[in-house]
């Protein structure tokens, strides 16, 4: 039963609980050690624009639409982000004309970027032309006593990826579609896996690790692709590491889990929601406890279960700020005392969103 | 075919047992007014609020009432492009009709207060709008004027200091509450089953309302009761252009401001530039900056100038300014802002005039008489 509203609360959510989108960050309580190396810093996470082309100069407009007002949004966080991530799946269908639209519009950006390949991104050409405009899939960084890595996390089987389809199209086109009985699982595979572990041992355990992959590195959903073949191998190169967090695109749809010592966090898309997936029983998977539902998108709100975020980054670990058009933003940080991430405004059974019953 | 009377028959009767014996019956088309508990309706309250909605001496100027930017005759609008105060001030922002405010589930512009008792305080205290410096004066008023303090003494069960802002607002509210009106041509061709009630152009306009025009999609019709809005905000495109580019300053600039103790109310009333960053001014959302609430399309062919600048004169330019994407040009750029709703609609000549028309069907039957010359140039009653 929804309690009526009260002015209280109407103007506290007028207020705090907005935090996550407010300007200047300083209402977000950042705290570290003050004899820690680390300095608390944020950057802005955009994800899942799937530009699609339609013929000539025309393309999906509220594709556009979407990731045209993320790039807007994040130009006005105050202070600016140190750098900004984009999560993959630029393109819909892998075509030039689709990654040079979205890099048309992610020009736009104040600050460097950088970016993980998704499977849209991929599949046409194998990834050529993105990787002429924007360099290696995956890559490591350093940024202010944290170690940053990206992967590409949507290969798949030679078999599958060389010699089975007639065509670079017919191929994007099955790995496109979801439930897709031809479709084959994403991996990080054997190659990356090798350089990820002599990556690694140039890291110090205490360096607080972020690994950048499009799909989640955990086993949620197979049906859909939520999904990597090799996670837990990857895991376990990641397990030594004290502080360890997955940021992952793909799902379009908030996310959180905990693995041992490894925190993982999705990024909504700017494009359009997917609902939850249920549990797939055909293998073992780790599908994380549905503890705050979504509303279901409202079909006559075109931006309803979008969304980007911005992730503020202090003692190594990771508050994720929802930025979600026309709804109650939320925040998924990490709680040290629980051990791992929680909703923080909503992860009480009364304070949850209730879910729309009705339009 | 049902007969009209039917159905408002039968409207009255649910009005009743939800609302209690004081509650207005819903006209056709409108569900029952939602009345909060702790206020509800009395004939006298009403009597009350209606007096407090035109008294002058609420201002710092005694020349300014509520009913100056409210007009009965006007809808319960001013025909302004935006408000004018005392002094003849200018606000920021186009007078809404109060008729149907009841069913609103956030009020002003920009949703800053929740209620009709919330946003009947504002006005007075505001320096473009009736100037008072506090609220003092009012109360004064209402505590010492012997026909206010036996009204507020039959009403309220109160006296003296026993009055206060709370009082006079439920009283106002009340009186708000009244202004519900449906029973439009679209009603009764909708809702009760007269297939004569629009003209065959209205019924073609309606078709573009709900399909091409994509309108319904946030001036909401449903199955038994029709708003026309989703309560929701949106940034159409409209006033804009007068901020591009220095988002990334105001939207700084306010939420220092808004730290420091500024009045939010009278910082998007007082600044044209602040004013166009919307809804983000209440909720510091950065997804919501230069959106705006949904209005009521109830009688709107009566309550020109449109938009909450006011910067539209007639409802054909706003059909050709959401024909065009939410651009007064086709060569206008669109701003990053804009809601993915709003797009091009390549909507024929004939289209646009068959949804002005169905525009026109929806003035209930009281407002349909107009008043001579252009609203739009209308200049205010001298005081």
């Amino acid at each position: 039963m929804k309690k009526p509203i009260n002015r209280r609360d109407f103007l506290k959510r007028g207020g705090a609980l907005l935090a996550a989108g407010a300007l200047p960050m300083s209402l977000v309580e950042i705290a570290y050690g003050k004899d820690s190396k680390e300095q608390g810093f944020t950057f802005a996470y955009i994800s899942d624009s799937h530009i699609t082309h339609v013929r000539g100069k025309e393309f999906v407009r509220n594709w556009d639409r979407g990731l045209i007002q993320a790039v807007a949004e994040a130009n006005l966080l105050t202070p600016r982000p140190d750098f900004i991530m984009y999560g993959g799946d630029i393109a819909q269908l892998g075509k030039r004309e689709e990654i040079d639209h979205g890099l048309e519009i992610l020009s736009g950006l104040r600050g460097k970027a950088r970016y993980v390949m998704g499977e849209h991104d991929y599949y046409l050409d194998l990834g050529k032309y993105w990787r002429s405009k924007l360099g290696r899939d995956h890559y490591s960084f350093d940024h202010k006593g944290v170690h940053f890595i990206v992967l590409n996390s949507i290969l798949t089987y030679d078999e599958w990826t060389y010699h089975r389809w007639p065509s670079a199209a017919e191929r994007m086109h099955q790995m496109a579609r979801l439930d897709n009985p031809h479709g084959s699982p994403f991996m990080v595979g054997d190659a990356q896996r090798e350089w990820l572990r002599k990556e690694l041992e140039k890291v110090s355990v205490d360096t607080p690790l972020v690994v950048f992959s499009h799909s989640p590195l955990q086993k949620i959903y197979k049906g859909w692709n939520f999904w990597t073949d090799d996670a837990e191998q990857v895991q376990a190169l990641l397990k030594p590491f004290k502080k360890v967090t997955v940021l992952y695109g793909h799902v379009h749809q908030i996310q959180y889990n905990q693995i041992g010592n490894i925190s993982f966090h999705s990024a909504m898309a700017t494009a359009w929601p997917w609902p939850y997936p249920q549990s797939f029983s055909q293998a073992p998977s780790h599908l994380p406890k549905l503890t705050v539902p979504m509303d279901r998108a409202d079909p006559f709100f075109e931006r309803d279960g979008t969304g980007w975020q911005f992730i503020n980054l202090h003692t190594g670990h990771v508050d994720a700020h929802y930025l979600l058009p026309d709804n109650q933003n939320r925040v998924v940080a990490y709680d040290a005392a629980l051990g791992h991430p929680v909703d923080t405004v909503f992860q009480a059974e009364d304070r949850r969103i209730p879910p729309q019953t009705h339009y | 075919m049902a007969k009209r009377t039917g159905h408002i028959g039968a409207a009255c009767a649910v009005a009743l047992a939800i609302c209690g014996p004081a509650a207005l019956a819903a006209p056709l088309g409108l569900p029952p007014v939602p009345i909060p508990a702790d206020n509800p309706q009395t004939p006298e309250k009403i009597k009350l609020g209606d007096r407090l909605f035109h008294d002058k001496r609420f201002s710092s100027t005694g020349q300014v009432a509520c009913a100056n930017c409210h007009k009965a005759e006007l809808v319960f609008t001013d025909g302004l492009k935006v408000s004018q105060g005392i002094h003849g001030l200018k606000g920021t922002r186009n007078a809404p009709t109060v008729v149907n405010a009841a069913y609103m589930k956030t009020l002003f512009w920009d949703g800053r207060e929740p209620d009709l008792e919330g946003q009947s305080q504002q006005p007075f205290v505001n320096p473009v709008e009736m100037g008072l410096k506090d609220h003092r004066p009012i109360l004064k008023i209402v505590r010492t004027d012997p026909a206010y303090a036996a009204a507020f003494q039959r009403v309220f069960g109160k006296s003296g200091e026993e009055i206060t802002m709370t009082e006079v607002a439920q009283a106002i509210a009340s009186f708000e509450r009244t202004l519900v009106s449906g029973d439009s041509p679209f009603d009764r061709y909708y809702y009760g089953g007269d297939r004569h009630a629009m003209t065959p152009a209205q019924i073609r306009g309606l078709e573009v309302f709900v399909n091409q025009g994509r309108c319904v999609s946030c001036h909401t019709i449903e199955q038994t009761q029709a708003l026309f809005t989703d309560n929701r905000f949106h940034n159409i495109g409209i006033g804009f252009k007068r901020i591009r580019g220095k988002e990334n300053r105001l939207a700084e600039q306010f939420i220092t401001a808004k730290r420091g103790g500024a009045n939010v109310d009278v910082t998007v009333l007082t600044s044209k530039d602040m004013s166009e960053m919307g809804r983000f001014a209440v909720t510091e959302n950065l997804t919501q900056i230069g959106a705006f609430k949904t209005p009521t399309l109830r009688n709107v062919a009566r309550t020109a100038p449109y938009m909450h600048d006011g910067s539209l004169k007639t409802l054909k330019e706003v059909v050709d300014f959401y024909n065009n994407g939410g651009r007064l040009r086709e060569s206008d750029p669109v701003d990053d802002f804009q809601s993915g709703g709003i797009r091009p609609l390549n909507l024929s000549k004939r289209q646009k005039a068959d949804l002005v028309a169905f525009l026109e069907a929806l003035t209930s039957p009281q407002y349909v008489k107009r008043v001579p010359g252009p609203a739009a140039s209308r200049k205010p009653a001298a005081h």
